[in-house]
């Protein structure tokens, strides 16, 4: 035994399989190695199993004609087209069913909100009526009841309803006129847009004269001139000078139904109804909570400095309650977004209905389809989240 | 939501797929002691739940057919109704042990899907519907019509098909369910239903005055409707291939439910191969050898399935009547 004590100045030396950090990063690694391959182990053997069964698998079904036709297309697609443009149609009927449905639910959601807090009896009991209605009746049934309400009551194509002999209104759909612009109509409406610029741009300069100042000059008339008078005018200059810039396709009754123009299918209507009016009613519910969550003295505080009701409930109550509206809306933007795939019960061609459905079965490729719409959904979700993140930063509550 | 489901069936099917394992089918519907029968949601003549749940029609009648021959009881059948669009997964998943839906027998669907058609239990063609007052009696004179269907069919196809090589603009209009099909062309969503004509004549009694309308006289495909089993178990397949040409022979042969058990001493050497009094040919299938005898004595023979779903909804046997009496229903000899 020597009688020499060595000091150390390190840390004491642990072994290397109790450090919490090195012990971490190996249960990780373990866990994701296990992981994998449970996946890889997965996906190996569905594709053995299915080359076994005779299934095919693989993406190369996605350039094989597709040979169905699609009611609504918003690019241009024949039965001729492939089942890889087949899906594109369907996303973008998706797209557009959720888009139009987000507006008009945030829209309906909002009044019917802000209305269940109403001072007047009646107006905030009915709006409670609509929350408890719509948001308890499965939209299934929802869907089903606004396609045969909106089926109903219109009249055959023979029969059709018409305003000014331009538009026309039958149980095939609403057929409007549609531009057809030619090349000098551009310019027009390049002029609009620079209109609507240097609008901008002189109402900046002269908000910030008044800060500097406090003085300002009116803009509105100069505005309306660069907005709606310069345009007008080229217009006008390109039919005397060319002809008509902008022709309109109006629809016509040629055999069974109307062709030409544009037409808005009762199945898109009816789901776009369906879908709002449901969402809204969930909308409804946290735009109330969300306005009782801003504290009552606020509207004491506003009240006090002679802020009228209405005014108060914009600038005060509003722009605190959107901070806790905000995060609940984005799920229900992304469940309206989500349900619009029961679009295939009346037969709108939305995602599902397409690719899902008709694609799916014709090629039988079940394990590919099934994945690629999942892996849309996600995409779609995701970016709706972030979107809807991205708008909460900024109302968020800044703190000094 | 529903699209949640599907995909949740699918990939079950992926999970089923990869759990692998092609068990033999026999065993495991004798295990099970029930036979899963994919069917459609409700089309009269063919398959159809009563009020009660009760099902029948001449596609649920190959079933009660197939569970006769394996178990030994024509109502030892667990019928699972599909739409048009997801009946493959159903199958290729063994969420069904066969489907007899009617289904058309196409070259796609044979080879590249993971299944076999059998045989074909009723010959059929696609038709139009339209309405009497529309005045049209001819399909060629459809241009710019609207055209409601279903979803996930050869129906949708063959439109497309047919619209396209006549050089007529049309729309169409797919449901995925059929009784929405039927209740949008009732409420005048479109000029014109169609499907099989079967399909017609079954979904026609649906309607709010079924003598509105009219079929019109161009059958535009070939549509063999049978029953399908998933590939790679031929033994199955033998067996569901045999229930069918059973039900045919025996009505060739004039064996029917009623006469089974005399028949089973005749003289015919065919008659006692097929009733079992002969030789041992259940074993080449896996099965005892009373398989078919039970099919016509619990069942019936093919004309009386007919007779008793088919001529009901006014179809008559045309075409699938025996080939010596003028159709082409042909089976392969007994022996
Ligand atoms: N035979 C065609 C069409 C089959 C089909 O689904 N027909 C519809 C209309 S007749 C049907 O069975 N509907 C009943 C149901 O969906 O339950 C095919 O195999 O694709």
């Amino acid at each position: 035994m020597s009688g020499a004590v060595s000091v150390t100045t390190e840390t004491p030396k642990v072994a290397w399989f109790r450090d919490p950090r090195i012990r971490s990063l190996v249960f990780q690694a373990v866990t994701l190695l296990i992981v994998l391959l449970v996946g890889w182990y997965l996906v190996d053997n569905t594709i053995d199993n299915m080359r076994r069964q005779n299934i095919a698998s693989g993406l190369g079904f996605l350039n094989d004609r597709a040979g169905f036709d699609i009611i609504q297309s918003l690019v241009p697609y024949t039965s001729d087209s492939s089942f890889g443009q087949a899906f594109v149609v369907g996303l973008l009927n998706t797209l557009l069913v959720a888009i139009i449905g987000i507006f008009f639910a945030t829209l309906v959601g909002f009044v019917v909100g802000v209305a269940r807090l109403s001072s007047n009896w009646l107006i905030a009991k009915m709006a409670a009526a609509y929350v408890e209605t719509f948001r308890n009746i499965p939209l299934l049934l929802q869907i089903f009841f606004w396609y045969h309400a909106v089926l109903k009551p219109l009249p055959g194509p023979r029969d059709s309803i018409s305003l000014l002999g331009v538009v026309y209104l039958n149980n095939r759909g609403l057929y409007l006129p549609s531009p057809e612009p030619f090349g000098g109509f551009y310019i027009v409406l390049g002029l609009f847009a620079a209109g609507i610029a240097a609008t901008l741009w002189l109402l900046r300069r002269e908000r910030k004269r008044q800060e500097a100042t406090g003085e300002r000059k009116p803009v509105l008339w100069t505005g309306l001139g660069l907005i709606f008078g310069v345009p007008v005018l080229a217009y006008f200059v390109i039919m005397l000078a060319v002809g008509n810039p902008l022709n309109f396709d109006v629809p016509a009754l040629t055999g069974f139904n109307f062709t030409g123009g544009v037409t808005i299918i009762p199945e898109l209507f009816s789901l776009v109804i369906a879908l709002s009016v449901y969402t809204a009613a969930f909308i409804a519910e946290n735009v109330r909570s969300g306005i009782q969550a801003v504290s009552h003295g606020q509207t004491e505080a506003a009240y006090a400095l002679g802020f009228r009701p209405n005014l108060t409930m914009r600038l005060i109550i509003i722009p605190q309650a959107l901070r806790v509206i905000i995060p609940p809306m984005t799920s229900q933007y992304l469940n309206l977004t989500k349900n619009s795939s029961l679009a295939v019960a009346i037969a709108y061609p939305d995602l599902v209905a397409v690719f899902m459905g008709t694609t799916l079965n014709q090629t039988g490729q079940a394990v590919e389809v099934v994945a690629i719409t999942m892996g849309v959904y996600l995409l779609l979700s995701l970016g709706t989240a972030g979107l809807m993140n991205w708008y909460n930063a900024r109302v968020a509550l800044v703190e000094r | 939501m529903k699209w949640i489901n599907r995909a949740a069936l699918a990939v079950a099917a992926s999970g089923m797929i990869a759990a692998g394992a092609q068990a033999a089918t026999l065993d495991n519907i004798k295990k099970e002691g029930v036979l899963k029968c994919g069917v459609s949601q409700g089309l009269p003549g063919f398959s159809n739940p009563d009020d009660k749940g009760k099902w029948t029609g001449i596609d649920v009648d190959f079933c009660r057919a197939m569970a006769a021959a394996i178990l030994g009881d024509a109502s030892k059948v667990k019928y699972v109704p599909l739409s048009a669009k997801v009946r493959f997964t159903a199958l290729q998943s063994g969420e069904i042990d066969v489907l007899s839906r009617n289904t058309t027998w196409t070259f796609t669907r044979d080879t590249n899907l993971g299944i076999n058609f059998v045989g074909v239990l009723y010959y059929d063609g696609q038709g139009f519907m339209v309405r009497k007052k529309l005045g049209v009696t001819s399909a060629l004179k459809l241009s710019g019509a609207q055209v409601c269907t279903n979803t996930g069919t050869t129906t949708e196809l063959n439109v497309a098909d047919y619209f396209k090589s006549h050089n007529m603009q049309y729309k169409v209009v797919a449901f995925e369910n059929s009784n929405e099909v039927v209740a949008a062309y009732d409420a005048g969503r479109c000029d014109v239903y169609t499907t099989d004509r079967s399909g017609l004549a079954a979904q026609r009694t649906k309607m709010k005055n079924p003598d509105e309308h009219m079929v019109l006289p161009e059958v535009i495909s070939k549509e063999p409707l049978g029953p399908a089993v998933r590939q790679g178990d031929d033994q199955f397949a033998n067996i569901a291939r045999w229930t069918l040409n059973a039900m045919i022979i025996a009505e060739e042969l004039g064996v029917t439910s009623k006469n089974a058990d005399q028949m089973k001493s005749a003289k015919n050497p065919e008659i006692k191969r097929l009733l079992g009094t002969d030789g041992k040919y259940g074993s080449y299938i896996g099965l005892d050898n009373d398989w078919a005898y039970r099919i016509v004595k619990q069942v019936g023979n093919y004309a009386e399935v007919y007779d008793r779903n088919v001529k009901p909804i006014g179809l008559e046997r045309g075409v699938n009547n025996l080939w010596n009496k003028g159709g082409i229903l042909y089976a392969p000899p007994f022996r």
